[in-house]
């Protein structure tokens, strides 16, 4: 897996399959990305659990924090850790100890921990790194359009409007192949100094 | 499914457009309306605090805008774009995301005349200072950055002269300094060249001229590659530092490689103001349909145009990069090979008054202060767009009082020489 660019039909795939994500490192403080992300995600359709060991006894719009991974109590889909790079490989480790165990591990926008990818994948696991749910699931959707982002996508379908809990088509046309070739060069040599 | 890559007349047609979700219709909906209906307070709340996508009030944001808005950035390789009123416009929204008062950036020297003017004197009333380089000797650009230098500005092709700017080599002083490398790319447009390919992390365009292409409607816009991070040095408090206008958010750790486009739209085009009217961005994105095809002949056009003049005694000479003797033409081969634009300038031999009187001769050529129009224009810099430059300043950025600008439009070529060979002869 090339975790500098990922194709459109890889992320496509994951956010196509998957139906329940536990967001480690989740904030119930609500200007956080990971509220957004969290919160746009539920409004999606998916199944959110936040994870937080410092918030236990509250809950993100309605649904309790959960302490650790090993709380949840229930299969996951996937987990989305909302840690800077160093703490991943802990989350990812206490991840694979599940059973079942997840299917994706998704690092949230700014963490990468290339070591703690090659685990979880070698035990099976897809991995996204340095991308956020949320702006992919826009993007590949269109919805983010309207911020005037690039979907690098194309669809000459009538699309219908999105209301709350829809889950929209992510089946557009990709115009690079998930890659914005410029801005992934740029993030690929800054993860490689030289 | 296959992942095959559109080509650029596809993109123009189709990127950021789909059918209307309300009516099915096919062409992007004009939608004339200042403000949006919120579902309730909940989502009203999230759209103000930047956590949902959607619209607001058309300052802000606007769908037929954003249409615009995504299918610039998917025709220059950038990640997201924010469409504003003007090419002036879009100027002062950057510079406002990266420069504080006391700043500096460093500009070419050959720029368009209003931008010179912006730059010298509008910006300098806000405190952020330009030091001018030399687009022909790299050397100035490196000897004019200091310790608070924070952005390069230039232009691709040059107005008026049509000079082509070596963006590669000014990109890697750029990279070297730790700064953005701006590139106004008004008179390439992103069919000849696109700037993010040769090192560009910012493109700003004057939609007014080729991509809107008729004449019809002012706008601008601003690109952003994706490229740049806005976290080292914590030198771009606007983007790195928390917001006290959106409840402490960092806006380059939320919105990751689009957070430029998102800090010159919530912060430059909320609050100075700027925005673009939906009606200019319909008639814009129209335009843009046809782009390739037009610019194809514009090309075909100024070339054979170029040549008519090079070859007329009355001529003293001819700069357009599309020739092959021209001094930058080794940079239009490289960096414009489908073709060195339609915007020149010759001068005459007759001087200032023969300028004076092949305007006053010409009669399909439209006598005008605008470029990248269908219709030919022709101007006299010296005394219209480059009027308030001293002498020295007007030379120096290709614009003499001996010098003439043509802008070549998409009529047949035979006719434009025509006009041009009786109103030289006189
Ligand atoms: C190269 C260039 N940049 C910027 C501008 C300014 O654009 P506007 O007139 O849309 O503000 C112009 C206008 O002539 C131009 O030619």
């Amino acid at each position: 897996m090339n975790h500098d660019a990922y194709d459109d039909n890889y992320i496509r795939s994951i956010l196509n399959n998957v139906k329940s994500i536990a967001m480690v490192g989740a904030s119930p403080v609500n200007v956080r990305p990971s509220y957004f992300a969290f919160k746009y995600l539920a409004q999606r359709g998916y199944d959110m659990i936040p994870v937080n060991p410092g918030h236990v006894g509250k809950s993100l719009l309605g649904k309790p924090f959960v302490a650790s991974l090993r709380d949840i109590g229930r299969p996951v889909d996937m987990i989305d850790i909302f840690r800077s790079s160093s703490h991943i490989m802990p989350v990812v480790e206490e991840a694979l100890t599940l059973s079942p165990p997840p299917k994706v591990i998704w690092m949230q926008l700014g963490a990468r921990d290339d070591a703690a990818a090659a685990k979880a994948e070698a035990a099976g696991l897809k991995v996204v790194m340095n991308r956020c749910p949320k702006i992919e699931y826009g993007r590949l959707s269109s919805e983010i359009s309207w911020m005037g982002v690039n979907s690098r996508t194309l669809s000459s379908k009538r699309a219908p409007i999105p209301t709350q809990g829809m889950r929209l088509s992510l089946n557009r046309m990709s115009v690079g192949g998930g890659a914005t070739a410029a801005s992934d060069r740029a993030a690929k040599n800054k993860s490689e100094p030289t | 499914m296959t992942d095959r890559l559109p080509g650029f007349s596809t993109l123009a047609v189709h990127a950021g457009a789909q059918p209307d979700p309300t009516t099915g219709a096919r062409v992007t909906p004009i939608y004339q309306t200042t403000s949006f209906v919120f579902n309730d307070a909940d989502h009203a709340a999230s759209l103000f605090g930047l956590q949902a996508f959607g619209n607001i009030y058309t300052r802000i944001g606007n769908p037929t805008t954003a249409v615009l808005e995504e299918r610039m950035a998917a025709l220059e390789g950038g990640t997201a774009a924010l469409a504003v009123a003007s090419g002036h416009a879009a100027q002062v929204v950057v510079l406002q995301q990266l420069l504080m008062p006391g700043d500096e950036f460093i500009a070419a020297r050959k720029l368009y005349g209003g931008s010179i003017n912006q730059f010298t004197h509008a910006f300098k009333s806000f405190g952020w200072n330009v030091a001018w380089a030399d687009p022909d000797d790299i050397g100035s650009f490196e000897r004019a950055v200091t310790p608070r230098t924070k952005a390069i500005f230039i232009e691709s092709i040059a107005n008026p002269a049509g000079s082509i700017t070596d963006i590669e080599a000014i990109a890697e002083v750029a990279r070297k300094a730790g700064v953005p490398l701006i590139v106004d790319n008004t008179l390439a447009t992103p069919y000849l060249i696109r700037p993010i390919d040769h090192g560009a992390d910012i493109v700003v365009h004057s939609l007014t001229k080729f991509l809107g292409g008729h004449g019809n409607s002012l706008g601008g816009i601003i690109v952003d590659a994706g490229t740049f991070d806005w976290s080292k040095d914590n030198k771009y408090p606007m983007l790195n530092e928390p917001r006290p206008e959106y409840h402490g958010i960092r806006i380059q750790e939320t919105f990751g490689n689009f957070a430029f486009a998102i800090a010159c739209r919530v912060l430059g085009l909320r609050d100075l103001g700027p925005a673009l009217s939906p009606f200019n961005a319909f008639m814009i994105l129209t335009g843009i349909e046809t782009l390739p095809l037009r610019m194809q002949k514009h090309c075909e056009n100024a070339k054979a145009v170029a040549e008519f003049l090079a070859g007329h005694s009355a001529v003293a000479s001819v700069n357009y990069a599309g020739l092959a003797s021209d001094k930058y033409n080794r940079l239009a081969r490289k960096y414009a090979p489908k073709g060195a634009g339609a915007v020149f300038t010759f001068s005459l031999r007759g001087g200032y008054d023969a300028g004076v009187s092949l305007v006053s001769n010409l009669k399909l050529f439209s006598h005008l202060a605008n470029v990248g129009d269908t219709r030919s224009l022709v101007i006299h810099p010296a005394s219209t767009t480059h009027s308030q430059l001293d002498d020295e300043a007007k030379v120096r950025s290709g614009a003499g009082p001996d010098v003439v600008r043509l802008s070549i439009g998409i009529e047949d070529k035979e006719d434009l020489i025509a006009d041009l060979e009786q109103a030289l002869v006189v």
